[in-house]
């Protein structure tokens, strides 16, 4: 059977044409960057090339702001915990918010463990954080403000840019993690006025196990790996050659094919959305109608829960993510969801589709045909499914 | 993840469904915690004759629901009362330890039911005046 794959917010396939940059750079220019040899020289050669190529795509100023780690989930560490320790003489505050990804969230929780004070926006019913509360959150202790570019889960994009003029005003370090955004929707530093910024491969038809952080010439870092002194001592450890050519080729990609991608992607979305409300009844959008990324559909479905449909749909050849606890590793369902205002028993039913460059209208249609006797099945056999609808007047199950 | 027989269970669920005039009816979890189980059953010379059920949940949770209703179904209440949730989860070959906790509670609904059946009983006995 043909995999429908719907993941792509997960992980995307290396696009070939990068597999094919990376390839020279297992076998034949294995050299270590910091050898002197013509192998090493090679190896240094390819890197500061690959440095160069992602400064200038993202609009830095000078390719030395761009620090290659081995992960987004990497580059939200350093960015946050490395300004955190820079600036500890200057303040110890931190305002980022509650859906931001765990990598941010978990080191900002263990920031607070040594002394930080960590403010955690709220965010409104679709996502979106108020620029006016990150103003008022900042006092003269603030030392950072970090808050993601756009919600790996629901998709919405925040006002980035208006939030940056805000925080600027206030001296402030600003930090995006635009792991969700970059190679997705443009991402220009010069637009966006951030000071830190962080990207990953693998989200953009990149290999896995490379990122990199933006970090504007003037700001302070303090390194969390020690050893070498790789990435202008900011990471430490032998460079990842072939994944740092292969990343500097699939954000060379996405940028010079996002044109033809990003109207075709946000066409299949908002069809795929439009399909699954004509097909199925008691449903919810999950995230901003418009002002999220173009691949991303977020629905939860009442009375019935995520992990099910999941598996129900992966026998039958489909790939996607929920949001529900049993998915999330922990009893708790996604803290993007829970902090949107949405109940605990949507976000147990929420389903998470992101569209890639592979999918077709026609798998669309084969996932809505799927999902409504998928979703049928499992009300049946949901206890809360009669009850509710049985009842006069608005039920639970009324949740647009 | 999960072994063959919870897919199993859980792909072709047993015993859907509810019983219109049960002798006992046992639910438990809630939809905050992403479960909810119930069971129906009938109940003839101490023996379940039938056993029904409805499940909101994960895997887990259907998959377990459903191998308990073919576990119980003509047993007498008094085996019926000794299932134990480690037992339903053995009968599937074993449960992720995550899903030990909170997906894994079909006997206690099942436990419920008996008792609702018992007092169901009580209620109805003829009075001797």
């Amino acid at each position: 059977m043909e995999r429908i794959y719907l993941d792509h917010a997960a992980t995307t396939p290396v696009d070939p044409r990068v597999v094919e940059a990376m390839l020279p750079y297992f076998t034949e220019k294995y050299g270590n960057p910091s050898a002197i040899s013509q192998e090493g020289r090679a190896a240094k050669k390819a890197v500061e090339k690959s440095r160069e190529k992602v400064a200038a795509l993202l609009g830095a100023a000078d390719p030395q702001e761009i620090v290659f780690t081995g992960s987004g989930t990497e580059a939200d560490n350093l960015a946050v915990s490395g300004v955190a320790w820079a600036y500890r003489e200057k303040g110890n505050h931190i305002i980022t918010s509650a859906i931001e990804h765990h990598a941010v969230l978990k080191t900002c929780q263990n920031l607070e463990k040594y002394g930080f004070k960590v403010t955690y926006l709220p965010v409104d019913e679709y996502g979106l954080v108020a620029p006016e509360s990150v103003r008022e959150a900042i006092t003269g202790q603030t030392i950072l403000v970090s808050l993601m570019h756009a919600n790996n889960e629901v998709g919405t994009v925040q006002p980035i840019a208006e939030i940056s003029r805000i925080v600027r005003e206030k001296g402030v370090l600003f930090y995006t993690d635009a792991v969700q955004t970059v190679g997705s929707i443009p991402v220009n530093l010069r637009e966006l006025g951030v000071d830190l910024l962080s990207l990953s491969a693998h989200k953009f038809y990149g290999p896995k196990g490379v990122g990199a952080l933006y970090v504007k010439k003037g700001t302070r870092l303090h390194r969390l790996v020690h050893g070498g002194g790789q990435e202008r001592r900011l990471r430490a450890g032998t460079e990842n050659v072939p994944g740092i050519v292969g990343l500097a080729k699939a954000l060379e990609l996405a940028v010079t094919e996002m044109e033809e991608y990003r109207p075709r992607l946000t066409a299949l979305r908002d069809y795929l959305i439009a399909r699954l409300f004509a097909s199925i009844d008691h449903l919810k959008l999950n995230g901003h109608p418009a002002q999220r990324l173009p691949g991303n559909v977020n629905v939860s479905f009442a009375f019935i829960e995520g992990e099910s449909i999941l598996l129900h749909l992966d026998q039958k050849g489909i790939a996607i993510s929920s949001g529900s606890a049993c998915t999330s590793g922990s009893l708790e369902p996604s803290h993007v969801l829970l902090a949107m205002g949405l109940p605990h028993e949507l976000a147990h039913g929420s389903l998470r589709l992101t569209i890639g460059k592979g999918n077709t209208q026609e798998q669309l249609d084969y996932v809505v045909e799927v999902l409504k006797e998928t979703v049928a099945r499992l009300r049946e056999i949901s206890p809360l499914y009669r009850a509710e609808t049985n009842e006069r007047g608005r039920s639970v199950g009324d949740v647009h | 993840m999960y072994t063959e027989a919870v897919m199993d269970h859980f792909t072709n669920p047993r015993n859907v469904g509810e019983i219109r005039e049960a002798d006992g009816v046992g639910e438990v979890g809630n939809p905050v915690c992403g479960n909810i189980m119930k069971i129906y059953i009938k109940v003839e010379n101490e023996r379940i004759v039938d056993i029904k059920f409805k499940t909101f949940g994960c895997v887990a949770a259907i998959a377990t629901t459903s191998i308990l209703t073919e576990m119980v179904k003509g047993k007498t209440i008094a085996e019926a009362e000794k299932i134990t949730n480690r037992a339903v989860a053995k009968a599937l070959g074993g449960l992720p330890p995550q899903k030990m906790h909170c997906s894994n509670l079909a006997a206690d609904a099942l436990h419920k039911a008996l008792d609702d059946y018992r007092q169901n009983r009580r209620q109805s006995a003829p009075q001797v005046v």
